[in-house]
């Protein structure tokens, strides 16, 4: 049993369990901003080769000559690094705290309202870890690669996902990542406060569209490469 | 009509619990869910049996003693509905239930159906006093306060504090509860002075009881017998941040319809 607290407590953004979330929703925030940007960056492949070489090119040097070649990109890798691990801390922050608040489970109790995308927010978000520590194996380092060749990022997507499993692998990792964003932004937005009553009608559904429309241009670049579209 | 019970019996705090079935016939369908257990534990009584413990008081659904976990659904299956409301019309005849306590930590079991919610009371006791000028009736126009805010607050404040929501939930968190409760003095001019300082306290005794953490499934207002909204929720987490961001002592201010 708890004691009562004595006197004002103090509001805590990395104690309290409200907080903890308010740091997943930032931090899922930031992160799916690069998830919309990695998208939109990675359609160039369609523009072929040289487009999407240059594109990785220009990645690193962007901000010139201000900044200088590679600065910017690891200034934003560092961010979304930061991003993600405090984006894990506090989701197992908060995990623990849940799995502790039921020691006994029920016989039943039947899902009522919940999604699937709801309820798989936290193996989902552990697939989407591991994906991602793969994905940069593979195609930013090289390390994973069957013929990886510095600079010429096309080549290197296409010999990747040429091999059918790697591909299919992709395709579920970006569902995973479909379903995570779905009750996310919904679940940001509730997190931080945002959902007014006017959005009530239809935030549920923007997230969905959102999350089906980044989900089905993620799956376009596997599949284009599967069906032999891009070589 | 005739039903099936499995009933989750535990003779105290730390005694091991199970299931007991029960088979009940010749009960009317127009009776209650806990009439229907009234009428099965004086046929406990009779046979020299512990009757099952259950919590109830008003039985008109306003109170918030009754509960139990029915059939996977916290107060049965009929929405807006407290189980002492419930009645056996709700189920086919032969019908076979598993009837179990609200399960939560901070929700220990007392008695078979019989959980301590004085964790409730605890997270409202540390939301604290508002300030008020007690004494004389104040004149009823001195503070104006606008029709949706009004109609809003009551809405809040329809919570009865029954525990559906901390059962329903699959993390077991309390914030559906909290949220109304914070909710609904933040929304009238009365609840502003200590407007920050009442969510960072209720907040606060809410995780010390052991609730687990919101992640917005929705499953408590689906069980809410108020049909308490989780829009709530989101007012409590704005209250929460802008307290957090700016400090306490500045967040009190603003009129509670429009922040
Ligand atoms: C592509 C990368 C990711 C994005 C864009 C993302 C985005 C988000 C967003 C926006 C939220 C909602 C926060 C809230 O409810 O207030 C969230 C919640 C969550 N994330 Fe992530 N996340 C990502 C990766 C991960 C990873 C790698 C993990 C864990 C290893 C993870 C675990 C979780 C968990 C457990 C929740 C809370 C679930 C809930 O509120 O129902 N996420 N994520
Ligand atoms: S919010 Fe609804 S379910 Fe929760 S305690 Fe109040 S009345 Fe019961
Ligand atoms: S006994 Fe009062 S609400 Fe059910």
């Amino acid at each position: 049993m708890a004691t009562l607290s004595a006197g004002t407590t103090r509001p805590s953004l990395t104690r309290s369990l409200v907080g903890k979330k308010v740091v997943m929703a930032v931090t899922g925030g930031i992160l799916f901003l690069f998830v919309v940007g990695h998208l939109l960056g990675n359609l160039k492949v369609f523009q072929g080769p040289e487009h999407f070489n240059a594109y990785a090119e220009g990645l690193r040097t962007v901000g010139a000559p201000f900044f200088g070649r590679g600065w910017v990109l690891w200034i934003v890798r560092s961010v979304l690094l930061a991003s993600l691990f405090a984006h894990i801390w506090a989701a197992v922050g908060v995990t623990r705290a849940s799995w502790r608040a039921r020691p006994v489970a029920y016989h039943r109790l039947d899902p009522v309202e919940t999604t699937y995308a709801a309820r798989t927010m936290r193996w989902g978000g552990v697939i989407i870890f591991v994906y991602v520590v793969y994905h940069l194996l593979d195609l930013t380092f090289g390390r994973l690669n069957p013929s990886f060749v510095p600079g010429d990022v096309y080549h290197n997507l296409v010999a990747s996902f040429q091999r059918w499993p790697v591909s299919v692998a992709y395709i579920a990792a970006v569902v995973v990542v479909g379903l995570h964003c779905y009750h996310g932004l919904w679940s940001a937005l509730q997190t931080l406060g945002l959902n007014r009553p006017p959005t009530v009608a239809w935030r549920r559904r923007v997230a969905g569209g959102i999350a089906a429309a980044i989900t089905a241009g993620y799956i376009a670049i596997p599949a284009a490469v599967l069906g032999g579209v891009l070589r | 009509m005739r039903v099936t019970l499995h009933v989750w019996r535990q003779a105290g705090p730390v005694a091991l619990g199970k299931f007991v079935r029960y088979d009940v016939s010749d009960v009317s369908a127009d009776m209650s869910f806990l009439e229907m257990l009234d009428v099965l534990n004086q046929q406990l009584i009779g046979r020299r049996e512990e009757p099952i413990a259950f919590d109830h008081d008003c039985r008109e659904g306003i109170c918030g003693a009754c509960g139990m976990v029915i059939n996977g659904r916290p107060h049965g299956p009929q929405r807006a509905t407290t189980t002492c409301q419930l009645h056996l019309r709700s189920f086919p005849d032969g019908a076979e239930l598993w009837i179990e306590p609200w399960r939560a930590r901070a929700f220990p079991v007392l008695k078979d159906l019989v959980v301590d919610r004085s964790a409730f009371d605890r997270v409202i006791q540390a939301g604290g006093f508002i300030s008020v000028r007690t004494g004389s009736a104040p004149e009823a126009n001195s503070v104006a306060v606008a029709k949706q805010d009004a109609d809003l607050a009551m809405d809040a404040a329809a919570c009865i504090g029954c525990g559906a929501c901390v059962a329903a939930c699959p993390n077991a968190s309390a914030l559906l509860f909290v949220a109304a409760k914070v909710s609904h003095l933040g929304l009238l001019p009365q609840g502003q002075p200590e407007r920050a300082s009442r969510v960072v306290n209720m907040v606060t005794q809410m995780d010390a009881e052991g609730f687990g953490a919101c992640t917005n499934h929705g499953e408590c207002m689906a069980a809410c017998p108020k049909e308490i909204s989780i829009d709530f929720i989101a007012r409590l987490n704005r209250d929460y941040v802008k307290a957090a961001v700016r400090g306490k002592a500045h967040a009190a201010q603003g009129n509670g319809g429009a922040a």
